[in-house]
């Protein structure tokens, strides 16, 4: 046997490969065939699955309650469509916001002398791989009623002699915005300064040579060029702000919620995991729409790897 | 691209940039000096050294490590000490599963046809793809209904009993991990030259010695940098453990999560800033690595 399987290129490579293709199959796509079909259940009084095939979860979702009496106006709640809404317009915010943060910086570390780049690179590593958790941690510091942007602002209204009201920051949906567009925007610096990187300098000379201006430089050549990276920075960004729970969970309090927190109470706190299974399938099936259709429109590039 | 003139814009933009960037880190790396327990506001460093800690209400007035009392706290706390050994067995385990499969299936894909190799290629990019909320949610249900399932079938009761702990972190962790780990291998095997190991052949090497001796020494780069990736989003990691850790194995992120939620002391600052310098650290032996090899 171990003869045939030296002459036999294609097992060789179904063999190498196996032991990752099994272990994505059980832990990744099993997992979600799960969600899929609990999505469908019932749960049962003490909190179980029940197996059956019932929509009450997707009906729940769009604001039609089955347990409540029939026929009655209120029964109707949009609550979990405007959960849904708010997440796509914070995803959809915070996505531009870093674009516009991090394509300057991106561009002054392509730019930069060779010998720089590696500092300034390193630079954007260190608040990147400074834990996700503690990076909440921080801005929830920076603001409290008695925190550094309070106390900064007072110190400006001093001097101009005004009277400060400590501002409430923390606790709003700006609160999670920060800390939204904080959290992500090494994600979009990387792949956006790979993809200027790549660009000669001879294109830069072409222009200006041709009579481009640096403005009309920048839009007829730099960006299109850096297009890839945009789309690999964006699907970096889209679709971990669409799912997160902590950054709303510890600056946004109870005020912010978004779908993120919503499924992780159905399985923490409400222990409804077929409700919360249903609203992951619909969190999935978004953020897969939006990045087909944008990887349709603008492709996919390498740079995905980059960060 | 080459260096240019650079517009004031630029660099006004960039210096903003990078501000944004430190001001949170430096401040949370500020307050850990803080001589206020309740540590709302920075109410100066603590001033003095003395054998015992001497508080005066809230405010701690001189302690054995002078500033650098919460930093001595935090080595005495033991939970904090059996989180950081969980966070580094998960990593280090994970890390290496992770990178010889991964290997494994980077070469597979790079070298061989063979049926499966479409589908192993796609299902490399579920993780880019799939919020990590839902793989953890989805692990967690799998977890659970399978040991739900094996505990009844087999009627292990108590201590016996199939629960969430390390084991589940880890495995989970290697679903996660092993994709990245594939495809950074695979980029760095792109440019590989076959002669090298068809000349190790014709001078009589057989297969094992040749990947030992000509194919392993000259993909080490690309398995090291797969690993080290592999082991930073191991310790990074959040979602996915706070889905499928249980009791006792509680991770560093997943303590200062629930630290969060209760009171926060300087400690947590303490704890946060330690965690940086071993980042900073980190990625500076990595960058001097990696300037070295060019």
């Amino acid at each position: 046997m171990l003869q045939r399987l030296r002459k036999n290129k294609s097992s060789q490579g179904t063999l190498l490969a196996m032991p990752t293709t099994l272990w994505i199959v059980a832990l990744l796509i099993i997992p979600l065939i799960l969600i899929f079909i609990i999505s469908f259940g019932k749960r049962s009084p003490d909190g179980d699955v029940i197996y059956t095939f019932s929509l009450d979860n997707y009906a729940r979702l769009l604001g039609y309650s089955t347990d409540c009496d029939t026929g009655q106006a209120s029964c109707f709640n949009p609550l979990y469509v405007q959960i849904l809404w708010r997440s796509l317009t914070l995803a959809f915010n915070t996505t531009i916001l870093v674009i516009t943060l991090a394509y300057p910086l991106a561009y002054f570390i392509a730019r930069s002398h060779q010998k720089h780049r590696s500092i300034y690179l390193f630079l954007v590593l260190i608040p990147l791989w400074t834990n996700f958790v503690i990076r909440v941690y921080a801005w929830m510091m920076l603001l409290r009623k008695e925190g550094v942007i309070n106390i900064a602002l007072g110190w400006i209204a001093g001097l101009f002699g005004i009277d400060f009201v400590p501002l409430e920051l923390l606790y709003t949906p700006g609160a999670v915005l920060v800390g939204m567009v904080y959290e992500f925007l090494p994600f979009m610096i990387l792949p956006i300064y790979t993809s200027l990187e790549k660009i000669e300098n001879n294109l830069f000379e072409a222009a200006a040579d041709l009579g481009a201006n640096p403005f009309k430089t920048l839009l007829r050549v730099t960006l299109p060029l850096s297009m890839p990276g945009v789309v690999a920075g964006t699907i970096l960004v889209f679709i971990p702000v669409m799912g997160t729970f902590i950054v709303s969970d510890i600056l946004g309090g109870r005020q912010v919620i978004l779908v993120g927190n919503l499924i992780q109470r159905q399985f923490l706190d409400a222990r409804d995991p077929t409700f919360g299974s249903a609203a992951s399938l619909i969190l999935m099936i978004l953020t897969l729409i939006v990045t087909y259709f944008y990887t349709r429109k603008f492709g996919f590039g390498e740079e995905i790897v980059a960060a | 691209m080459n260096p240019n003139r650079r517009s004031p814009f630029v660099l006004v933009a960039a210096g903003l940039v990078y501000f944004f960037l430190y001001a949170p880190i430096i401040v949370l790396i500020l307050y850990s000096f803080n001589a206020s327990r309740v540590n709302v506001t920075f109410e100066g460093f603590i001033p003095s050294f003395s054998e015992r800690v001497v508080m005066e209400g809230s405010m701690v007035q001189s302690s054995p490590c002078g500033p650098f009392h919460w930093f001595c706290e935090l080595v005495k706390n033991r939970e904090v000490a059996s989180a950081a050994r969980n966070t580094l067995t998960v990593a280090f385990t994970a890390t290496i599963i992770a990178t010889i499969i991964g290997t494994m299936a980077a070469m597979a894909i790079q070298r061989y046809n063979f049926r499966m190799k479409p589908f192993s290629q796609l299902s490399l990019y579920i993780p880019i793809v799939i919020p990590e909320i839902v793989m953890g949610i989805g692990i967690l249900i799998l977890f659970s209904q399978l040991f739900g399932f094996l505990n009844n079938a087999l009627g292990l009761t108590g201590d016996s009993r199939l629960s969430l702990g390390l084991g589940t972190v880890i495995v989970s962790h290697i679903a996660f991990m092993v994709p990245f780990v594939t495809l950074v291998v695979q980029a760095r095997l792109h440019g590989f030259d076959k002669s090298y190991e068809e000349a190790a052949m014709d001078l009589g090497a057989n297969e094992w010695t040749t990947f030992r001796r000509v194919t392993f020494p000259m993909i080490l780069p690309g398995v090291l940098s797969g690993a080290l990736l592999a082991f930073t989003l191991s310790l990074d990691d959040f979602v996915i453990t706070f889905f499928t850790n249980g009791p006792g194995s509680t991770t560093l992120p997943i303590y200062v999560y629930g630290l969060l939620r209760r009171i926060i002391t300087p400690q947590v600052n303490a704890l946060s800033t330690v965690w940086i310098l071993i980042v900073f650290t980190a990625v500076l032996l990595l960058q001097r690595l990696q300037n070295r090899e060019v």
